[in-house]
């Protein structure tokens, strides 16, 4: 039993089935990969997973409890948190506070009215925050707009802030999307060196195969909303139906 | 000092000065010259405005600064806490603190409901929405729920609400009856006693009124700052800049953004409160939709989103407005007395649309050259200055220290 587990999922937006029937188990502290061609409802699936939207059929359930008609902010509650294609940060906050949000938000829950205390007073969370911004080793760049950070900066701003939380089921969607060689290597390491460190489970949406194949433990293919295969990433490689499902798009992807 | 970090003293310590000086800071001209005529501002009247605006602005800053959140609805919130206070006069008591604690409560409710409502939607919608309330309450208190024969009239429609000799007041009835209408009171001192100082030419002017709301903007100041510096505050500042991370970050933003809706709201019952207490007339035309707009755009003179921005763009719109619509042709005639007739005639014919009735047209122009040239407000200017002024300081330093410049 893994900790997520997708059972006969289905989406539907209006004649389009963007998800048939979909079934996946991410086991715990695992690294999955979702990978699949341009609209193979990789997307949706994530969405399904967060609440952002809510699948026709089946279920999803989240260690043990469904996560269905739960707002996003109660599945972050529950452990989930999600890294965006582009990094989403509060871009007119400095990166402590951007550090600070998520630490109130996991400590103090999704509301908590404190207009009187100040936020500077709080050691506990800044302390907390500090730490985090120095193991993404950002502790130089704590003073500055969020919004002026390199992409690579604000991507790992954005997965600081995830991990911040301390989830136990991260999910990134396309993490290296338009990103240099090196930012996206550095984005692999990192992210390895999360999976290495840390109780967590990974579930990566990806596009480029060189950031699956340096990162997946277990793959599962998506194609046309119902997946294809799922196997570990050597005997994906050669699987037949996996090129063919690629190449009608791209000769070199596989 | 009172848990604030040293910057955030130094400006709390500077508008406390400012607000108990401003009877001498407001008269600079000695009583009598013409110039007192148009340029002092330190009546009571006007100094009550300047503080009781400043009130409802640092609300309204609190929801439109930190969240984003457009209102364009607050001036309802003022009309209530208005009708409140004065209810409370003819019912309970002249005294004005049960006043302003109804004001507040009442306009908390109202605030709390349109809220609700309205923040369901965000950016133009929600301050569609917030619009329709709005005019909603104003119709209400204009004709639906002021009919003098009816019932239920609460704000007595056109006329607006006032004290009478019948009334009951519960608590302190029997004030009334040499036959003179009662006056707004904090227990013993009356609102609108002044003690009148005659330094030389000067006359300066300490009323009561004016004191007791300034010291309650003070503290509404102070709370303002607390909230700014608070992880609230944050949180609010973190709603305005991306309300999707907020949501994937476990945080529901819809109780935060109620609250602060909540609180500016019931800001603006304690301004309609003060308005009250120190005239005890409510009309229905405080809820107009203009009222609002005016509260937008001393919100936006002052700089959106700043500590002290409310302030300075309420004390500059009733400035303004005040000197504007006093300036008349004559008043204008003898200033350019020492031009030639026909040009003189000329210019006053020309100058004549934008002051006296046609104030508006000079504040429009004013607010429009603040935004082309000063987005953040004249607190934006006030920061630019500074900056020129310390990097000629640093200039002249290094000249005469015979350093080599950076």
């Amino acid at each position: 039993m893994g900790i997520l587990e997708v059972k006969n999922v289905g989406k539907r937006f209006g004649g389009l089935q963007a998800l048939g029937d979909v079934n996946l188990s991410v086991a715990e502290n695992s690294v999955h990969a979702i990978i699949g061609p341009n609209g193979a409802g990789k997307s949706t699936l994530l969405n399904c997973l967060v609440g952002k939207l809510i699948p026709d059929t089946g279920s999803v359930m989240f260690d043990g409890q469904s996560v269905l008609g739960r707002k996003p902010f109660e599945i972050n509650q529950m452990g989930i948190s999600r890294v965006f294609q582009t990094p989403e940060i509060f871009g007119d906050l400095s990166v402590l506070e951007n550090m600070l949000i998520p630490c109130f938000a996991k400590r103090d829950g999704a509301f908590h009215l404190s207009a009187f205390k100040n936020m500077l007073d709080d050691k506990e969370i800044i302390d907390r925050a500090q730490h985090m911004l120095e193991e993404m080793k950002m502790a130089d760049k704590h003073g500055m707009n969020a919004a002026s950070l390199s992409r690579g900066d604000k991507r790992r701003l954005e997965i600081g802030m995830c991990l911040s939380q301390e989830p136990r089921l991260l999910l990134l969607d396309e993490p290296t999307a338009g990103m240099a060689r090196a930012d996206t290597n550095n984005t692999i390491d990192l992210l390895k060196q999360i999976s290495d460190e840390r109780d967590i489970t990974i579930a990566i949406i990806e596009h480029d195969m060189h950031v699956v194949f340096s990162l997946a433990e277990r793959i599962t293919v998506l194609a046309q909303g119902t997946p294809l295969v799922e196997d570990t990433p050597d005997n994906i490689k050669g699987h037949p139906k996996v090129r063919e499902a690629y190449l009608g798009e791209t000769q070199d992807a596989a | 000092m009172l848990k604030l970090n040293k910057r955030d003293t130094m400006l709390f310590v500077i508008v406390t000065a400012m607000v108990f000086l401003a009877p001498f800071l407001l008269n600079p001209f000695p009583q009598g010259s013409s110039m007192a005529q148009m340029f002092n501002a330190g009546y009571p009247d006007l100094m009550q405005r300047f503080v009781i605006f400043g009130i409802l602005v640092i609300g309204f800053n609190i929801l439109f600064g930190l969240t984003g959140y457009l209102s364009f609805g607050h001036a309802a919130f003022l009309g209530i806490g208005s009708y409140s206070a004065v209810w409370m006069f003819k019912l309970l008591s002249m005294n004005i603190i049960p006043a302003l604690i109804l004001s507040m409560i009442v306009a908390g409710i109202f605030s709390l409901v349109i809220g609700y409502v309205s923040l369901r939607r965000s950016g133009i919608y929600f301050s569609i929405l917030t619009l329709a309330f709005a005019q909603m309450s104003y119709n209400l208190a204009y004709s639906v729920l002021g009919n003098p024969s009816s019932n239920y009239n609460l704000t007595n429609g056109e006329t607006g609400l006032q004290l009478a000799l019948n009334d009951p007041r519960v608590l302190d009835g029997a004030a009334a009856a040499n036959g003179a209408l009662p006056v707004t009171k904090l227990f013993g001192l009356a609102m609108r006693d002044s003690y009148n100082l005659n330094v030389g030419g000067w006359l300066f002017t300490f009323n009561v009124g004016y004191y007791v709301a300034g010291i309650l903007m003070l503290i509404s100041f102070y709370i303002s700052i607390r909230i700014f510096r608070s992880p609230f505050g944050m949180m609010l500042r973190a709603v305005k800049s991306n309300q999707q991370r907020m949501n994937y970050t476990g945080l529901n933003t819809k109780p935060y953004t109620l609250a602060a809706f909540v609180i500016s709201g019931m800001y603006a019952g304690l301004a309609g409160g003060l308005l009250s207490s120190m005239d005890p007339l409510a009309g229905a035309e405080r809820m107009h939709w203009t009222a609002s707009g005016e509260i937008v755009i001393m919100a936006i003179l002052g700089g959106v989103g700043t500590l002290i921005g409310p302030i300075v763009g309420a004390g500059f719109n009733e400035y303004f407005k005040n000197i504007l619509s006093k300036i008349n042709d004559g008043v204008l005639h003898q200033w350019l007395s020492f031009l030639p007739d026909g040009l003189e005639n000329f210019i006053v014919g020309i100058l004549h649309y934008f002051v006296g009735k046609g104030w508006h047209l000079t504040l429009g122009l004013l607010f429009m050259m603040v935004i082309i040239f000063l987005p953040g407000g004249l607190v934006e200017g006030g920061q630019r200055l500074a900056k020129m002024f310390k990097r000629k300081k640093t200039d002249d330093g290094s000249d005469s220290n015979n350093t080599p410049a950076e």
